[in-house]
């Protein structure tokens, strides 16, 4: 059978890439082959763990169960594009490490981008709204709590409430 | 990589269905996240897809000329749930959609995908049954449209002549099924998120100008049968009455004599059916409440 490509135009973390892709791969493939996008996780590949989770337009999407070819012409953002320009971490990172939210790491990336879309919002939810939120992601090393708790920790001090602290 | 055989990418309705016409044996793909999935595990391995994700037209909710609440096929749930003509007219439908999944899941899945599928355990499904949608569908010789409980033909299996080139292109609620009307829709399932509904029951009532008496009471199913349902005794039994806890256990009782729940490995018959009748009462006294009644 002879192998189909499209060329799509997209934004990867805000530069402008263009790329020849096998209308068979799924976006995390495209990241992940052909632009070394690792933070995009390989998990269950079936939407379900929320590992390979990447903001397309400004909302998160399982990257696993979306074409490749859908990206022409999308704005995508993933983990690699929250650092700073001399590789500094943004603050939700920093939130993360603070509150020992991450303990293998593998689900860490997909929670971040989650984290961004909550934080981006300019909103502020409750604890209940928060866990909604965050609901499409499994931690196998179950660490929800610190997980919600750096990004409370982050959107509180975003909207410059941060409650108990000295600074 | 996915075992696809190929990709049809369409960017119009146009598109879409001329290239049904001529790959009818391809596989629709809105979202993907049903058709992904599938195709992943290996019953749709091979298949030729058409990708109508493309179709920006499809997209939006809208009041039509006919004053009927139009919601595009390719609308996510997550748009569907922020949308304020939902938010106002229709509310329990976003409410619905959104306990689809989890938050990834709303941002991909379409309400066209979710009723194509004819699955019966679709979160939207109970709700549009139970507020009489209609389903507009696109093919070569124009626009068809179709109840949603004739859209349903047995499990897996909607109403979609391919041989016409169909595709589903819009949801419409008309306005005497909105009007004056509210809703609630409970969904019984084993987790929080990314759970399918062990049974989802939503019901909505029109109530006197005095609140008084339940003019009108309708009530759908998800998984209470092997396709969304709309449970008639019960809607007689509460259709004219006064709003009372008497109605309310009339109407929740009455539930038994339409409903066909099964046993599965989610729940026994047995589960189901005790859990219907307590779901249509909550959702019931929720309507009622939410249309300015008091109990």
């Amino acid at each position: 059978m002879e192998r189909q490509f499209k060329k799509i135009k997209f934004w990867l973390n805000d530069r402008e890439v263009e790329t020849m892709v096998d209308v068979r791969a799924s976006l995390t493939d495209l990241l992940r082959n052909d632009f070394r996008m690792t933070s995009v996780k390989k998990g269950c590949e079936v939407g379900e763990c929320g590992a390979c989770n990447v903001l397309i337009d400004g909302e998160c999407f399982n990257s696993c169960i979306y074409l490749a070819v859908w990206a022409d012409g999308k704005h995508i953002r993933t983990l690699e594009g929250l650092l700073g320009p001399n590789g500094e971490l943004s603050d939700i990172q920093e939130a993360f490490i603070e509150e020992t939210a991450v303990q293998c790491g593998f689900c860490t990336p997909g929670f971040l981008m989650t984290a961004v879309e909550i934080l981006e919002s300019g909103k502020e939810y409750t604890d209940d709204e928060l866990r909604k939120l965050l609901s499409g992601h499994l931690c196998r090393c179950t660490g929800y709590e610190n997980v919600v708790r750096a990004v409370k920790k982050t959107m509180l001090r975003r909207l410059g409430k941060a409650e108990g602290e000295e600074k | 990589m996915y075992d696809m055989k190929a990709l049809y990418e369409a960017f119009s309705v146009e598109e879409a269905v001329a290239l049904r016409l001529a790959h009818p044996e391809a596989k629709i793909i809105a979202g993907g996240s049903d058709v992904l999935v599938q195709m992943r595990e290996g019953r749709l391995a091979g298949m030729e897809l058409i990708s109508i994700y493309g179709i920006d037209a499809l997209r939006g909710v809208s009041i039509d000329e006919e004053e009927n609440i139009r919601i595009g096929s390719l609308t996510s749930f997550s748009h569907i749930t922020k949308d304020p003509i939902i938010q106002k007219y229709i509310n329990v439908l976003g409410e619905a959609v959104d306990q689809v999944g989890g938050p990834q899941i709303r941002n991909i899945g379409t309400i066209g995908g979710n009723t194509c599928n004819g699955v019966t355990s679709a979160d939207s499904a109970s709700t549009l049954h139970a507020w009489d949608a209609i389903v507009e569908l696109t093919g070569k010789n124009g626009v068809r449209r179709q109840s949603i409980r004739e859209f349903y033909i047995k499990a897996g299996t909607v109403d979609i002549r391919v041989e016409d080139g169909e595709i589903q292109t819009a949801i419409l609620i008309p306005k005497e099924s909105y009007e004056n009307c509210f809703g609630y829709y409970h969904k019984y399932a084993m987790r929080n998120a990314m759970d399918i509904a062990t049974t989802g029951c939503s019901v909505n009532v029109v109530l006197s100008e005095d609140k008084k008496t339940i003019v009108r009471a309708r009530i759908g199913y998800g998984v209470a049968g092997p396709i969304p349902m709309r449970a008639e005794s019960a809607e007689a039994a509460a259709n004219g009455q006064p709003v009372h806890m008497e109605t309310v256990e009339a109407f929740g009782n009455a539930v038994l004599n339409d409903i066909r729940p099964r046993d599965s490995w989610r729940a026994s018959k047995a589960f189901r059916e005790h859990i219907a009748v307590e779901m249509a009462k909550r959702c019931l006294i929720e309507a009622i409440l939410r249309a300015g009644g008091e109990l």
